[in-house]
């Protein structure tokens, strides 16, 4: 009886506070527990993620994510094809961030090899790369305003996550599954007037950052529902292996592109956004949502220097060393800082062109593996926050 | 540290249940006994000279030649910066694996080390078949108690990423057609 009262005290401070905890416990009846199915198909678990949660009356007991809807055996396949055929299939991992989960293949696989990517070649990852940030960061903050019952932020991100998409058309002739960043550089140079357009877009994007803040960051409604809900600890955050802005929004200030840079990240300035409590307490879920718009506004910073670098860098940024990669008996673990977290490849070569394994450690399914941490003890209208605040592709978590 | 380093350490203070090093290549990592392996991830974790402390991923891989499973941690160790607003660093990146018979897959489990572990080693049972001792999500049944699987159906047979693995060809009166009608990949 007084569990509840309790948990329900904890867990949403602010809501209660006109009351003491005599008042709650009189009005709080324990009632028969009751199994909920929140999925496979429901608007705002982001795809097709079943939760089942047990709960008493609006309080959730246990939430047990059941995941695999969407295994399409990305592995299997990795392990009968060669590494520049694989690279379509690492698209339609996470499938709003193409563009980095090709480059983290292309670099396990040229880590294994040995293979050098030209000055040109890296910089033009550089870009493609923060671009596809932006464009994630967009749709996942539009997509958490939808959950929490705003619609009109969506429509906004998805204006100028257009521009970005008519960028990357630009470029490699695909909106969605790009296969533009590959094994030994890219497909193909930036098309003329390439520069010009991306810096158009950067000065029209920046100042709609603010606009997004006023639209929804500091919006009343959107804080009570987020802030507060879902508290991870920083030690929780580290030993669930959570990476991406949900380690950040809990206060740890660990990026990758500082941490272990590639692609020259470490000639780039940019800060570390990370949560601190502004609204609530540090590690909740507007702390893991700000996080995200806080990296958009680094990643213009990193594409402007990037963009100068460009101009001043001629030279080939296609592979010169032909499509047959011969891959050594050796093994590889390579991760990089993907806009969710930190994709890895485990790449296995045994002197074939093929190679003999292929793990993708996704961002995504160890996020979603703090689930029942968190959402223990917590409102059952809590459940689209905490989920969507971790911010799942399901495509990702399945493989 | 450098990797040599961490191993002169854990060969020091775990003489006999290193099995092995590899330091040259791409991916140095060391061989460690599958019963001890617990207490060496404590020590991993533990020690403040290491404090690998964010286990990054469980590799799960089949060396058939060897007739031998394989699990691989990769891990890092994070740490503060030096001020409050600095970046945090990893001092040290390794990787330890854990190498068990084919017919007896058997690794205890480092979920309650590591819980991030917990779903990794779900999916190294899905998919490859090793059967990961006392894991907190585990369930019995006629193949003793094993974790649960993740991503296949509960009631699916067979482990889809061994190398030997044969194509199932029907599931539940649902026809699976695979390329030349082949079931296994030509690998």
């Amino acid at each position: 009886m007084s569990i509840v009262a309790d948990t329900l005290l904890e867990s949403r401070p602010d809501v209660l506070t006109d009351l003491d905890r005599e008042a709650i416990e009189q009005g709080d009846v324990r009632t028969e527990e009751m199994l909920v199915n929140m999925g496979p198909q429901h608007p705002s678990t982001h795809g097709v993620l079943r939760i089942v949660l047990r709960t008493d009356g609006e309080m959730v007991l246990e939430a047990i994510p059941h995941i695999g809807y969407l295994h399409r055996c990305a592995e299997k396949i990795g392990e009968n094809l060669a590494p520049y055929q694989y690279i379509p299939y690492t698209d339609r991992m996470d499938y709003l961030a193409g563009m980095n989960n090709n480059l983290a293949f292309a670099l396990a696989v040229e880590r294994l090899t040995g293979l050098e990517v030209s000055k040109r070649a890296q910089i033009i990852r550089v870009i493609f790369a923060e671009l596809n940030r932006i464009a994630s960061h967009l749709v996942s903050m539009g997509a958490y305003g939808l959950d929490m019952g705003a619609f009109t932020p969506f429509l906004y991100a998805f204006r100028e996550r257009e521009y970005i998409l008519d960028l990357f058309e630009s470029a490699c002739g695909a909106r969605l599954t790009y296969s533009y960043i590959t094994i030994g550089g890219v497909t193909d140079d930036v098309p003329e007037r390439f520069i010009d357009i991306c810096r158009e877009f950067l000065d029209y994007f920046e100042p709609k950052i603010a606009e997004y803040n006023n639209l929804l960051s500091y919006n009343h409604i959107f804080v009570k529902r987020t802030a507060n809900v879902g508290v991870i600890s920083a030690g929780d955050a580290l030993a669930y292996g959570l990476t991406g802005p949900c380690l950040r929004g809990s206060g740890v200030k660990w990026d990758l592109r500082k941490v272990h840079p590639d692609c020259g990240y470490e000639e780039y300035e940019f800060d570390v956004p990370v949560g601190r409590g502004l609204k609530g307490t540090m590690g909740d879920c507007w702390d893991r949502y700000f996080v995200r718009i806080c990296e958009m506004e680094q990643s213009v910073r990193i594409l402007r220097q990037a963009l100068r670098r460009l101009e001043g860098t001629p030279g080939e940024v296609r592979n010169k060393a032909g499509k047959t990669v011969k891959l050594p008996s050796d093994a590889v673990y390579y991760e990089i800082e993907n806009p969710r977290g930190q994709l890895g490849f485990y790449v296995v070569g045994d002197g074939s062109t093929i190679p003999y394994r292929v793990k993708a450690r996704g961002p995504s399914f160890c996020n979603l593996s703090i689930t029942n941490a968190v959402v223990k003890d917590c409102l059952l209208a809590d459940v689209p926050a905490i989920v969507g605040s971790i911010d799942v592709v399901m495509g990702e978590v399945d493989r | 540290m450098t990797a040599e380093a961490i191993v002169n350490l854990l060969k020091t203070r775990f003489p006999e249940v290193i099995r092995g090093a590899s330091l040259e290549g791409c991916h140095p990592h060391v061989v460690v006994d599958a019963s001890h392996w617990p207490a060496v991830a404590r020590f991993l974790r533990d020690e403040p000279q290491l404090g690998f402390n964010l286990l990054r991923c469980i590799s799960g891989v089949d060396c058939l030649e060897d007739r031998e499973l394989a699990a691989v941690y990769d891990l890092y160790s994070a740490r503060r910066g030096a001020t409050p607003d600095a970046n945090w660093i990893a001092p040290h990146e390794f990787a330890v694996t854990v190498r068990v018979p084919r017919d007896a897959p058997r690794i205890p489990s480092v979920a309650d080390v590591w819980p991030a572990a917990d779903w990794h080693e779900r999916e190294a049972y899905d998919l490859l078949g090793i059967v990961f001792e006392n894991h907190p999500d585990s369930i019995d049944d006629v193949d003793g108690p094993h974790p649960r699987r993740i991503l296949c159906p509960d009631d699916w047979a067979g482990h889809p990423l061994r190398k030997d693995y044969e194509f199932p060809l029907e599931y539940h009166g649902i026809p699976a057609v695979t390329e030349y009608g082949q079931t296994r990949p030509q690998h």
